[in-house]
Order: C-alpha cells, then sequence, then structure tokens
C-alpha cells in the first residue's frame, strides 16, 4: 500500500506538473480550443474625418521613415472597405464566477517606430508582461496613465526594451510619449483572453468562449464605447456588428 | 469664490498660528480630517481632488490626492509614496508651488495625523499588495564639483535626452518643452535648471539624483532607473549627472539684500550685456510675485525673479537685469502652450474670459520714483498712482525698444521724451539687458536724477510673452534701493594716517617729558 501510494503520489505529481506546464506554455490567444465564438465587424458611418497631420521635423530619424506620405495622427483609422481599424472588442461581462482564466503566456511587445506605437490598440491579460521596445533609437519616454492600475513612467534614451506588468483590469489604460506629443497607444488590460482588435478589415474574432450571454463592449479612441448582448452556446458563432457614426 | 477670499486663503496658509498640542495617538485620520479641512481644503479640494476654492489660481495645481500619485518620492515609479515621503513635503513644502512647510505650524501630531488622512482619498494605500518600499540610493561620490566630474555629467545630460524639455543650456526651454501637459491635462513647465532653490524635492545634488531615479509621477519627468539595471549607464554616471544640474545654480540659495550697490567705474559705462565690465561687478537677486492687487489678477508669474547689477562712471548709470525666460516671445512654437495657460489659471471672478492668445512680447520694467525721498515715504510700490506717479523704463522685446515714461496705477503709462537706451541679447533661456541713462537730466520734475550717495528706491516688474503675460498679468517686486558709491576721496586714505602721525608725535613728547622729569626727580634725591 506504501508503495503503491508513493507511485500515484508521484504520477499525481507529475500530472500536476505536466497540465501546469501545458497551462503556463499554452499562450493566452487563441484561448482553449472549442467554446463559443463571436465575430464581427465595426463599421463606420458618415463622413471620413481628416486626420492631422503629424510634423516631425524634430526627429529627423523618425521622419525619414514617412517617404510615401506624411504621418497622420491615428485617433480615427477608416479602412478602404468603410469599417474602423484599432477598435477594442473585448467580453466585458458575462463569464461564469468559476471562470479561470489561464495563465499569461510570453510578452506582448508595444514597439516604438518611427515615433508611433505598434500596435496603437493592444490587450494584454492581468499579470502579463508587456515589453516596452525602444527600436527608434531616439529619446522616448513612456508613461501609463492608468488609474486601476499604478501609473510608470521610463526613460528610453536608446534602443532598448522594458518589461512592465498590470495587477487590475482597465480598459483602457493610456500610454504616451511626453518627448513626442503625438505618440499615444491604449492598453486593455483584461483578467481573461476574450478581446479582439480590429484590423485593415474591421473584423474582429473572440474565440473559445464558454457558453453563456455576454455583453460586448466596442471602444474606440475618438467615439467611446458601443455594447451588445450575445449568447452563445456550445461551439456556435455569433454575429455581433457594431456601428460608430462620424461625430 | 473671491480673488480676496482666495488671497485670504493664501493669506492664511502663510501665517503661522499657534496651536494647542494634544496628545494623540499616532495617525488619527478623525484628528487628521479636522487638520486637512481647516488647512489643506481650500487648495486640496474636501474631497482630496485637488479642486479646492483657491485651486484654479494656481499653476501648478495643488495635488489630487484621490489618485495616490505624487512627484516627490522616495520609491520606485508609479509606486505609491511612503509615509516619510508624504511627511516631507507637509513638513518641508514643495519649493517653487503654493504648498508651504508645515513644520513648525502645525504640531508634529497634527502633521501626522494629516498624513494618515490624506492617505484614505485612495484605496491604493489600503490595498495590501502594493508595494511599498523606498529605492536604495547609493552615496553621493566625492569630487562632483570637478571639471572630470561636470563633464561626464554634461555627456550623459546630452546622451539621455535631459535637454529635449529642459534645453541646452538646462533653463526648460527644450523642442518638447511647449508641449508638455501634467496627467491632468494642464501646461507644466520643464524645470528650470538654473533655480534648484525653486526644485519641489530639494535642490541638492543627492535630492536631484533620487528625482533622477524615481522620476516625478504625474509629470512627463520620468525615471532613469532601468538605464541603470540596462548598464546604459552606471550609478556613478548618474550621480554625475545629478551633480551637473547641480552645478547650473549658484553654490547657495540667492539671498535678497535690500541695496545694489553701483561701484563707479574708471572710464565709459558698458552698454553690452555680454561686456566683461560685469564679470566684475557683484549681481543681487529679487524676487518677484504674481500681481495679485489689481484685476486682472495673475497668480502664476513665469519671471520669478530678476538678478540685477549696476555701475556708473559719474556722469552715467549702466543697469544690468537678467532673468530667465524660456522664450523669445513672441514665439510661434508657444502660443498653443500660452492658451493653455491662460484657460488653466484664472484671474479673478470679475475678469473677462482670458482673451484669444496674442503674440505678446517680453517686457520689463525699471521703476524709480519720481525725486529721491528725503524720508521714508515712497510712491505706491505697484506703478504708482494719479497723484503720485512714478518714473519708469520700459522695455520690449518686439518692437525691441525701452523708453521711458511715468505710470500713474497699472492701466496709464505716458511717454517721456527721454528713453533709456537699452541692449539686449538672448541666450538659451535667459534675457540679459543693459539699460542707460545719464545721472542728470534736464527734465527734474519728472525724471529722477540719479544721485551718488543717496538711497534710491527701485522696482522691477516682468512679463513673459509666452506664459499669456501682458498688462495687469505680471510679476512684481517690491520697493528696494539703488546706491551709486562714490569713489572715496583722497581724505579717506590720509586722515588716518596723519592720525596716526599726530598721535605718535604727542605720545613721544609725553614720554620725553616722563623722561625728564624722572632724571630731574633722580639728581634731587642724589
Amino acid at each position: 500500500m506504501g508503495k503503491l501510494g508513493a507511485v500515484a503520489a508521484m504520477g499525481g505529481a507529475v500530472l500536476v506538473l505536466v497540465l501546469g506546464l501545458a497551462g503556463w506554455m499554452r499562450p493566452p490567444l487563441p484561448a482553449a480550443q472549442g467554446g463559443g465564438t463571436i465575430s464581427g465587424k465595426v463599421k463606420f458611418t458618415g463622413a471620413k474625418p481628416t486626420m492631422r497631420k503629424i510634423d516631425m521635423s524634430e526627429e529627423p530619424k523618425c521622419k525619414a521613415k514617412y517617404t510615401a506620405a506624411p504621418p497622420t495622427d491615428e485617433a480615427v483609422v477608416v479602412n478602404a472597405n468603410g469599417t474602423l481599424a484599432d477598435v477594442f472588442v473585448y467580453v466585458k461581462s458575462g463569464l461564469p464566477a468559476s471562470y479561470k482564466a489561464p495563465a499569461p503566456g510570453g510578452p506582448v511587445t508595444l514597439d516604438q517606430d518611427g515615433c508611433r506605437y505598434h500596435p496603437h490598440v493592444l490587450g494584454i491579460l492581468v499579470g502579463q508582461s508587456l515589453a516596452i521596445k525602444n527600436s527608434d533609437g531616439v529619446l522616448h519616454n513612456i508613461k501609463a496613465k492608468g488609474t486601476k492600475n499604478r501609473p510608470f513612467n521610463i526613460s528610453q534614451p536608446t534602443v532598448m526594451t522594458s518589461d512592465r506588468t498590470f495587477t487590475a483590469p482597465e480598459v483602457m489604460v493610456p500610454l504616451e510619449c511626453n518627448v513626442h506629443g503625438w505618440m499615444h497607444a491604449w492598453l486593455g488590460v483584461l483578467p481573461h483572453p476574450f478581446f479582439s482588435i480590429t484590423g485593415t478589415d474591421g473584423a474582429f474574432t473572440i474565440k473559445g468562449l464558454p457558453p453563456g450571454t455576454y455583453t460586448v463592449e466596442a471602444w474606440q479612441e475618438k467615439y467611446g464605447t458601443q455594447t451588445a448582448t450575445v449568447t452563445v452556446a456550445g461551439s456556435e458563432t455569433k454575429t455581433a456588428d457594431f456601428s460608430f457614426a462620424a461625430k | 469664490m473671491t480673488a480676496s477670499r482666495a488671497g485670504l486663503a493664501l493669506f492664511l496658509a502663510l501665517v503661522r498660528v499657534p496651536f494647542p498640542v494634544s496628545r494623540l495617538p499616532a495617525q488619527d485620520t478623525t484628528k487628521g480630517k479636522a487638520v486637512y479641512v481647516k488647512w489643506c481644503a481650500g487648495c486640496h479640494g474636501d474631497g482630496g481632488a485637488g479642486d479646492g476654492t483657491a485651486a484654479g489660481h494656481m499653476l501648478p495645481r495643488p495635488r489630487n490626492f484621490t489618485g495616490a500619485i505624487y512627484k516627490i518620492r522616495t520609491t520606485a515609479s508609479g509606486q505609491l509614496p511612503t509615509d516619510a515621503d508624504l511627511m516631507r513635503a507637509i513638513d518641508e513644502g514643495l519649493p517653487g508651488s503654493a504648498m508651504p512647510a508645515w513644520k513648525g505650524r502645525l504640531s508634529d501630531a497634527e502633521r501626522r495625523d494629516v498624513a494618515a488622512y490624506i492617505k484614505t482619498f485612495s484605496s491604493f494605500f489600503a490595498d495590501t499588495s502594493q508595494h511599498v518600499a523606498p529605492l536604495k540610493f547609493s552615496s553621493e561620490p566625492s569630487g562632483g564639483t570637478g571639471a572630470t566630474a561636470l563633464k561626464t555629467g554634461r555627456q550623459f545630460y546630452d546622451s539621455i535626452g535631459c535637454r529635449k524639455c529642459h534645453g541646452d543650456q538646462g533653463r526648460g526651454d527644450g523642442p518638447s518643452a511647449p508641449t508638455l501637459k501634467d496627467d491632468a491635462g494642464f501646461p507644466i513647465f520643464a524645470a528650470d535648471l538654473h533655480q534648484s532653490w525653486r526644485f519641489r524635492g530639494g535642490g541638492s545634488a543627492a535630492d536631484i539624483y533620487r528625482r533622477l531615479r524615481t522620476g516625478l509621477d504625474g509629470t512627463p519627468m520620468p525615471s532613469f532607473s532601468d538605464l541603470i539595471d540596462q548598464k546604459f549607464l552606471t550609478d556613478e554616471q548618474l550621480w554625475r549627472l545629478a551633480q551637473y544640474v547641480r552645478s547650473l545654480s549658484p553654490p547657495e540659495s540667492p539671498e535678497v539684500r535690500d541695496v545694489i550697490h553701483a561701484p563707479q567705474i574708471a572710464g565709459t559705462v558698458p552698454v553690452s550685456p555680454d561686456d566683461s565690465v560685469w564679470g566684475r561687478v557683484s549681481r543681487y537677486w529679487f524676487p518677484l510675485v504674481g500681481q495679485v492687487v489689481r484685476k486682472a489678477r495673475w497668480f502664476a508669474p513665469a519671471v520669478t525673479g530678476v538678478w540685477v547689477q549696476a555701475v556708473h562712471d559719474g556722469h552715467t548709470l549702466a543697469l544690468r537685469v537678467s532673468w530667465d525666460d524660456r522664450t523669445q516671445s513672441p514665439d510661434s512654437a508657444w502660443l498653443g502652450f500660452e492658451q493653455r495657460v491662460l484657460e488653466t489659471v484664472a484671474g479673478d471672478d470679475s475678469a473677462p474670459p482670458p482673451p484669444k492668445a496674442e503674440p505678446w512680447p517680453d517686457q520689463l520694467a525699471v521703476q524709480f520714483p519720481r525725486h529721491i525721498p528725503a524720508g521714508t515715504e515712497r510712491p505706491y510700490f505697484l506703478m504708482g498712482s494719479e497723484t503720485d506717479p512714478v518714473y519708469q523704463w520700459r522695455w520690449t522685446s518686439r518692437p525691441r525698444r525701452s523708453v521711458a515714461g511715468l505710470a500713474r496705477g497699472i492701466e496709464r503709462f505716458d511717454t517721456l521724451p527721454g528713453a533709456p537706451a537699452g541692449q539686449a541679447s538672448f541666450d538659451h533661456g535667459e534675457w540679459r539687458l543693459v539699460l542707460t541713462r545719464a545721472l542728470a537730466t534736464p527734465d527734474t520734475a519728472n525724471e529722477v536724477q540719479l544721485e551718488a550717495g543717496r538711497a534710491i528706491p527701485v522696482a522691477f516688474f516682468g512679463w513673459d510673452g509666452s506664459s499669456g503675460e501682458h498688462g495687469s498679468r505680471m510679476a512684481v517686486s517690491t520697493w528696494y534701493f539703488l546706491a551709486l558709491d562714490r569713489p572715496t576721496p583722497p581724505g579717506v586714505f590720509i586722515s588716518p594716517v596723519l592720525a596716526m602721525l599726530v598721535t605718535l608725535g604727542l605720545g613721544l613728547v609725553v614720554v620725553r617729558r616722563a623722561q625728564r622729569r624722572g632724571t630731574v626727580r633722580a639728581g634731587r634725591q642724589r
């Protein structure tokens, strides 16, 4: 019995270790296979706003990276198909109380290149590492101005990467550079991986949702937020489209 | 809120009122609240949001305690301050802001209690997962004022981009400076590194080193600790940078002296602000404050003081005034900043809404009474009055000219025909102006006659156009004195020698007589 018990205990320990490792190694996105999916598009109606041109004369190294067209403000990015890019779509509420987020995977990278943030809008899990990279090699400072998270403001005068984490869910944490007043990025900090950011097609997909009824919110830098209520069961895919109008 | 009440609040904040010292358990938030409501809420607001009734008149604004974001800490960027950090701000105040030192004004227990109460405005302080530990600071390496150390410091000043905001010579005039905002969106000035006595967290090299390590949370000033971790620079090199920054200010905070001594020099007076003569003449510091007596009042003066030097040659006076100003106004790069300052700083209730930013010039005024007073009576310091006008020299950066005239209060200025000669230069955030005028002029009724050996009352006014300053929105000083030293008459040197010779001669006579008598007496005794 004693031997058997020891073997069982060891087996159990190995199992826990393997499961733990699997959990640890699994990237947060996409989340668990299976489950429900919410997808859709973020449309834009009305006159496309003209975005302010950014004068990067004070930073020739950055300015040189825009040979085709001068850089413009990124507050509203309307795609060719009339949809919006850089909209943060996420599950605001509805997850079962028993839901446990996977352990955060590797770092999410925010790059400073051409005196702009790449990406302009990004999401991260609580506790996950944000790797803040300065590819420009010119002086940037990066300041996080959350209210639920403690702020930070670090200097990066050279090509380097700094890591920071966030302790509390917050949509959104504004990130900015004070050396270059035009540099803004937005970070959604969530306790779960159910978020998606629209790209050049204006589409988003949130996968792996447990069955339930969810409040899904779409956040846009200039136009604010919109919500939709979506119920998913099993592995079905539900559509939720959003539409922001010009102001 | 009337402006007079704002003034009263400010006055009360600066006046010591004795308090009975009661024995209390350490950190009593109930008692702390009572202290807060009485002494702090006027600026910081009942709810601690930095929005008290006087807050609108202040730049920088009073701290908003609800976010628990503090500039002056010993902790890493973004971390909560330690209790000792909070106590330091309360005890010593924040130089260069409206926050006075409360040590000596409030008892030890009251200051501890109010610190505890301030922490209740944010849930972060109750959150036990928040890690509050001071950074480990090394001690200052020696040789910090040596040329090698300062050279190293300057190298890092350039390589880590300090000049982007603080400017090439450190006067807060860097290319990014006019775009700066604090976390609340209010305009914020990059610190003028030539005025270490106004640094919020203290002006020593050690204070500066700490600010470089921790950053100033809530402001654009970041932390440089990551650079040490990543071996971009060493801890010692960061110290050298701190020591270099310290070297930009005078070794000691300037003391305000009442009298400007203008020595008489041989030859003619220098007319250029960069003449080598000025390097050999004492300079005097006079602080300026916002004009808050008359409408429209101004609570955020940009010109914080002037350095003054004076010489004369027996016929002409040369007065050199230099002051720090981030811009050679009007400066189109600063127009947006100017507008934000005007929108942020309330003038007073009845003042019309701030005018749309105009390209105002920089200005300086030097004020004298029309006649040197025989007694202590002087005209009203704030540009005289209708019945008792003052004689002023006024200089503007654009058009670049200086005029003389009579001011009858702030609103009225009548130009006189005789203007002082003016020569000004602007260099990396500093104006240097020399005004020259004959000591004696034909218009003795209106123009002060500058007599040597008299105490001539003098006052100064400054405007920074790029901060939206014009008219009554200005920085003012009180009356001081200008004394034109007389050349030392030769008698001063000869008389003591004569007196000594006479004394010596008389002494010898006395001794001789005494000796002679002694000899006579001795002869008789024999």
